[in-house]
């Protein structure tokens, strides 16, 4: 029963399907192990079935097969409040009939525990979120911000050893969704309990995690560091999902070792590739190239590959510029000119050559 | 000098320009006009505008609810049949102590009454209502009055031997305590009739003899069933409103149009149903005499009586607790409950502490209006309610249809109207008014 990955994985997912129609699968074999102290995100598009697991690692949803082990023990047929996982909901779920003080409270009574210690609990977690003096207040009162915090400190309140957050930052604006990200990194850190934390949101993932699972179709995609996930994508979904990205397509002609030739299907000229996810000589391909990583070239350079290209668009975005060009019969081609003041003017018609280097251009399953 | 200006000057003056130059603090607007005035022109016009779009509703509601109402509320105290018809008697009767007959000096007086009666147009006549009016006090009045008018013209003195042959309840001292106790425009003896009390000799206020005793432990019953019958409905609608709210909308509509069918049927049909399910011979008994649960000779009576009342008001009235309860549920979002699940409530606690304290404004607005509706219902109880199931409601409608005694009947409603008032007062006292959610 206790085989070795037992002693590394908290959490994990054995083999979980999960089917609410009987015809269809939401989750379709989902292994997963999350460590001890971990911030593992899941990431994907709504409908990828990345809420349905954290429900069912909740206990709201039941698994239609396999198992999810919590510290080694299986905890299907554990209903939600005797698992001891805390949560924040989407829409922050705040008991709107109690205080700030009394939804914190509230774990910790029914938890049996006294008021005195109750009372320094509830103290030291709305310290943690800077919201101490915010006790007799009730959830109406607060804003947005101010109730995403004091969600966070009632899911904290008891010391779960594992917190789920779906999709907390939702419902705020911008800045104070960046503020709330560091913080509840910090949080993360200083406690070392272990997050699961779902999001649709890629910038998100990537500053908070310590490990990002991209989910697709029930199925997880790539599951990575977050500058791995974004440098090294392992299929053309996670490389689209994640970032800005060039695609383009075409069929390999020549695969030596790492390197891959790939003739582009619109009659652009042929590529070289950092081989990835490719079945071999004459399979197609879906080429991924980070905007950043797209040079314009000079007359001296020696790139890799070197391609004509014609400015269509210029985006002005303050630090850099997007210019988007029409390459090897492709216009929907994005390249980032940092604005500098050394920097080439580029201007709307311009003929350009760019280059990129071979093992910055990915070569990927055909989608 | 600044509020006459804002209050009466014509407009000009505040335009010509020099009273907005001397006083540079105060604001005026683009053109010169004093902004307070400019604001009270432009929110005049909403203030119009709003009053128009009430003034409909307002009009109708004076004119058949608040007028009725103040009505009813008058006729409960108002008593001008004795001063209309004893004006000189009444006079004479000034100073005398209740206890012996009057003297002959008030017996010239009466009689002076009933004839200046006589000689008055027909329908102006005063001794006719006179009669109707003492015989609520005293029973054997009217007839003591209307045969005395038809001799007084043959009387001659002494009069008082006349009045007394003509009928013995001249010579009761009770009489003439009520003529002098009623013999004022206003009276409380409607209030006292209702609270199951009378005067005595003395004039005191005290208990009617037990057997006499109607009105107050009428109002306990319909207390204590309109309670009952609120209770029922909330053990009742609780939980189908429950189930509805998390169903999903095009079944919870189905359910609802359930629950509404009582609205849409007629109050006849449904009552005759109740009878041909719960009469003696009817459906439920057959059935559970078929059964074997009872005996064919002892089967329940389920109608006629309080159980009748009981079940079909509570049949009645069962969607008004639904629907408050219902709309008040569909908006607590089912996150509360796994919220409270997830921080280690067990479901139960999870109900009673997160989810049910929630509930609480919409079982309050159904609870009041059910309570509200039943005190005061009045034809279920007249149809299924025979006698043990009858309400004060049919109490007041006898008084106006049988009885004819409206300043009674008018003072047992607005005790009602008081009572209703005062309880709604106590639950606002409680619970706040502010917390109810009707829609």
């Amino acid at each position: 029963m206790f085989d070795v990955r037992d002693d590394t994985a908290f959490v994990r997912f054995d083999r979980v399907q999960k089917s609410y129609d009987g015809v269809s699968l939401v989750v379709k074999d989902l292994n997963l192990d999350i460590a001890r102290g971990e911030f593992m995100t899941m990431l994907g598009p709504s409908g990828s079935g990345k809420t349905t697991c954290l429900m069912m690692l909740a206990g709201f949803e039941t698994a239609t097969s396999g198992d999810i082990l919590l510290g080694g023990k299986p905890i299907n047929n554990i209903p939600p409040h005797k698992r001891g996982i805390g949560m924040v909901f989407q829409n922050y779920a705040l008991f709107p009939h109690m205080t700030v003080g009394e939804n914190l409270s509230f774990p910790l009574e029914v938890r049996g525990l006294g008021r005195s210690d109750r009372e320094a609990k509830v103290k030291r977690a709305l310290d943690m979120v800077q919201m101490g003096a915010f006790a007799g207040r009730r959830p109406a009162q607060l804003s947005g911000g101010q109730q995403q915090r004091i969600a966070l400190a009632r899911a904290l309140v008891f010391e779960p050893d594992l917190v789920l957050m779906d999709e907390p930052l939702g419902a705020l604006d911008k800045n104070l969704r960046e503020r709330m990200q560091y913080e509840i990194k910090h949080i993360h850190e200083s406690l070392g309990v272990t997050v699961v934390y779902v999001t649709h949101d890629q910038t998100e993932a990537l500053t908070m995690s310590d490990k990002v699972a991209v989910f697709d179709d029930g199925k997880i995609q790539q599951l990575a560091p977050p500058d791995i996930l974004y440098e090294e994508p392992s299929n053309a979904f996670v490389a689209a999902f994640i970032g800005e990205n060039n695609t383009l397509r075409g069929q390999v002609v020549r695969i030596e070792g790492d390197v891959c030739t790939v003739k582009l299907s619109e009659g652009g000229g042929e590529v070289k590739a950092l081989r990835v996810n490719v079945e071999g000589e004459g399979a197609q391909t879906t080429l991924s190239l980070r905007p950043e990583r797209v040079m314009i070239a000079g007359g001296d350079s020696h790139m890799d590959n070197v391609f004509d290209a014609q400015v269509q668009e210029l985006i002005y975005l303050g630090d850099h510029i997007r210019v988007r060009v029409q390459v090897a019969g492709n216009d929907e081609f994005i390249v980032k000119v940092p604005n500098s003041s050394s920097g080439r003017k580029v201007r709307v018609g311009d003929a350009l050559r760019l280059g990129w280097a071979m093992q910055d251009c990915r070569a990927l399953d055909p989608s | 000098m600044a509020q006459a200006d804002a209050g009466g000057v014509p407009l000009e003056t505040g335009r010509s320009g020099k009273p907005a130059s001397e006083k540079r603090q105060k604001l005026v607007t683009a053109d010169g006009t004093p902004l307070k005035r400019a604001l009270q022109r432009a929110e005049r016009r909403r203030v119009l505008a709003a009053l128009l779009l009430v003034a409909p509703l307002l009009v109708f509601l004076l004119t058949v609810f608040i007028f009725p109402i103040g009505q009813m509320m008058w006729r409960s105290v108002d008593n001008p049949q004795v001063v209309n018809a004893l004006p000189n008697t009444l006079q004479a009767l000034q100073g005398w102590d209740g206890r012996e007959l009057p003297d002959e000096r008030v017996f010239a007086a009466l009689r002076d009454d009933f004839l200046a009666d006589a000689e008055r147009p027909r329908r102006e006549q005063t001794i006719g209502p006179l009669g109707i009016r003492l015989n609520y006090e005293l029973s054997a009045a009217r007839g003591a009055i209307s045969r005395t008018a038809r001799q007084v013209p043959q009387f001659e003195e002494p009069y008082k031997e006349a009045f007394l042959d003509a009928h013995r309840l001249w010579g009761d001292p009770a009489l003439w305590r009520v003529i002098q106790r009623e013999g004022r425009p206003l009276t409380m003896s409607y209030y006292v009739a209702a609270l199951d009390r009378e005067f005595d000799e003395f004039g005191n206020i005290v208990q009617r003899d037990e057997n006499r005793r109607i009105y107050v432990s009428l109002y306990g019953r319909t207390l204590a069933l309109s309670v009952g019958i609120t209770f029922l409905c909330f053990l009742l609608g609780f939980p189908i409103a429950y189930y509805m709210s998390i169903l999903p909308m095009r079944q919870a509509n189905l359910l609802m149009i359930c629950v509404l069918l009582p609205f849409w049927t007629s109050l006849l049909v449904r009552t005759t149903a109740w009878i041909v399910l719960l009469q003696q011979q009817g459906v439920v008994n057959t059935l559970l005499v078929s059964v074997g649960l009872i005996g064919d000779d002892n089967r329940l009576s389920l109608i006629y009586n309080m159980t009748g009342t009981i079940i079909a008001m509570t049949h009645i009235l069962l969607p008004f607790m639904v629907l408050p309860l219902y709309s008040v549920m569909r908006t607590i979002p089912p996150s509360y409950m796994r919220a409270a699940k997830s921080l280690g409530a067990t479901p139960t606690t999870a109900f009673r502490r997160v989810y049910f304290p929630q509930t609480l404004p919409g079982i309050g607005a159904g609870a009041v209006l059910v309570f509200i509706i039943s005190i005061g219902y009045y034809i279920t109880p007249a149809l299924v309610g025979g006698q043990s199931g009858r309400m004060i409601s049919n109490e007041i409608a006898r008084h106006m249809q049988q009885s004819l005694n409206w300043g009674l009947a008018a003072a047992l409603g607005t005790m009602l109207l008081v009572g209703v008032l005062v309880l709604y007062w106590l639950y606002q006292r409680l619970v706040g008014a502010e917390s109810l959610k009707l829609g």
